[in-house]
């Protein structure tokens, strides 16, 4: 028989999370001295699904690069789609046309809320809850399904092209959009709201749990609804305006709580906020054609250029410099999820165990996207 | 004064005139900045950039030691480190290191730091102490690399393996 280890009360021990550990999502490791059931430092380990996108962009020409896009962010990969096509557009001077615009922000609205109703449901089967997730994928497979037929794929959707997107939608796209967005609104209270954000167990498990300051998240570059959690009205579709959306009548949740709650609530109405821009786009969705014509081998000119979306996560900037080539010379992503992580270890220090796995899931992390 | 012009302002104080050129207080449009910056052969300093065209308001072109001051100044006005890029440039045998900044704010300004580096001993200063977000931004540059930033608390390998010997965004990196 092996005896219990006896740890002195000024003694901390290391615990290894992950990396292939359910609360992780994915293949995230940290590093946990702890004291007790409290955590003293946390220390995230990254790279295991590190794959070198960004070498690989200096391998083909653009449009070589456009399905990796999709493979890091495979929750949000249309705003990646998007992000991408953006700054290449930017850099060869296209016009895109303005349906294919319209298009473009009603499919990438339609996969940010699949991507909040898969953290939502990730994130309840992390505290112990079962049944959410099958409600959440039950409204998640009806967007899948609706992008499958228009995108051809279901998650690592490869849609937008330089100027434009490669297939118009059709009337049953339609009709199918504006009947799911009359489902998921009929079920967000009783479903969604009742069952779950009103929830007792819910509100004990991650109000006033995982404290992040406005301060904290300027001085790690945190966005998104992470930032928006904690008062921080900072969304690029409006702070920095692309695309149609400066059309569009949205609002921008922000919460000033700065706990997981808040963060958990910023993501609950971006979800009402994405079906309002979906039914104003299809309201207004112009005719014409869907791709400018664009040369099939692009040169952009020499020189910098940045340029930022929002996906789901926060802003995902793009750095892109060119030589005159036809390749990328370099094209470095700034994903949202690698700087919202970074202050993972400062905020959990203090934190009980099961309280910094609260947290984490706050976070909504996809690490993929982290790894690149 | 417009946001823009107040952070040029806040900048251009770490150059003082003189050593570098006089007009980057005024704004340059069309061409001119575009050909400034596209060859990036300018004196260092604080110069406009046409937004529409680049993605960034300002570009800044400065001294190795500057960026942690450049840091400093901007972190007093509001600015949040959004990404450190590297590039290399194999032909004019240097490093680049790109520097993104940005607000939370509705008033719109990004600027751009850039800095050069030799290639063989590529070295900059930590701008962790000032900015601690930088910490993990600097060590995928040392990463992909090898840029040796001094004073880094903890230089070490992030997405690559800990073993790991090589940089593999150089552009003579052959696997």
């Amino acid at each position: 028989m092996t005896l219990p280890v006896e740890l002195r009360h000024d003694e901390t021990f290391v615990l290894n999370l992950g990396p292939q550990h359910p609360a992780t999502h994915g293949v995230l490791r940290v590093k946990l001295t702890m004291d007790g059931e409290y955590i003293v430092k946390a220390e995230p380990v990254l790279g295991y699904v590190h794959r070198m996108h960004e070498k690989l962009a200096e391998a083909g020409n653009f449009a070589q690069f456009m399905p990796n896009t999709a493979r890091m962010d495979y929750l949000h990969a249309l705003a990646f789609n998007q992000g991408y096509a953006l700054v290449v557009e930017k850099a060869a001077g296209i016009e895109v046309p303005e349906r294919a615009e319209y298009i473009r922000v009603i499919t990438v609205e339609l996969n940010r809320i699949a991507s909040h109703l898969l953290w939502w449901a990730a994130f309840l089967l992390d505290l112990g809850g079962f049944t959410p997730l099958l409600y959440a994928f039950d409204d998640r497979e009806q967007i899948l399904d609706l992008l499958e037929r228009i995108t051809g794929s279901r998650l690592t959707y490869c849609y937008m092209r330089f100027g434009g997107v490669y297939n118009d939608i059709d009337d049953e796209f339609i009709t199918g959009t504006r009947d799911f967005i009359k489902r998921l609104r009929s079920r967000m209270p009783s479903l969604y709201h009742d069952l779950v954000t009103h929830n007792i167990i819910l509100i004990k498990r991650i109000k006033d749990i995982g404290f992040i300051t406005a301060e904290q998240c300027r001085k790690y570059g945190a966005t998104g609804p992470v930032a928006r959690g904690s008062g921080i009205d900072y969304d690029v579709r409006k702070n920095e305006p692309f695309s149609i959306y400066p059309e569009l009548d949205f609002d921008i949740p922000v919460y000033n709580e700065c706990d997981s709650m808040a963060r958990y609530m910023v993501r609950m109405d971006e979800i009402e906020q994405s079906l309002r821009i979906i039914e104003q786009a299809l309201d207004k969705l112009p005719d014409g054609p869907v791709q400018a014509k664009v040369p099939k081998l692009l040169k952009p000119e020499e020189g910098y250029y940045y340029s930022a979306v929002e996906t789901a996560r926060g802003s995902l900037g793009h750095r892109l410099i060119c030589d005159g080539g036809k390749t990328p010379y370099r094209l470095k992503l700034r994903s949202p999820t690698f700087s919202n992580l970074s202050l993972f270890g400062e905020v959990a220090e203090g934190m009980l165990l099961a309280d910094a796995l609260a947290f984490m899931g706050s976070l909504d992390l996809v690490i993929p996207e982290i790894d690149r | 004064m417009n946001r823009i012009e107040k952070t040029q302002v806040a900048l251009a104080a770490l150059f003082p005139e003189g050593e570098n050129e006089p007009e980057t207080v005024t704004p340059v449009e069309g061409d001119e900045a575009e050909e400034a910056v596209q060859t990036g052969q300018r004196q260092p300093g604080v110069q406009p950039t046409p937004y529409e065209k680049h993605g960034s308001h300002l570009d800044v072109l400065c001294e190795n030691e500057q960026v942690v001051d450049i840091a400093g100044v901007l972190d007093k006005e509001g600015f949040f480190l959004e990404t450190i890029s590297g590039v290399d440039w194999l032909k004019q045998e240097q490093l680049e290191v790109v520097y993104d900044y940005t607000r939370y704010d509705h008033e719109l300004c990004r600027v751009t730091v850039r800095t050069f580096i030799s290639r063989t001993d590529p070295e900059l200063p930590t701008i962790s102490s000032v900015i601690p977000g930088a910490n993990w931004h600097e060590r995928e540059t040392f990463d992909f690399y090898g840029v040796n930033f001094s004073g880094h608390p903890d230089l070490t390998r992030i997405l690559l393996p800990e073993d790991a010997d090589f940089h593999p965004l150089l552009k003579d990196y052959m696997p």
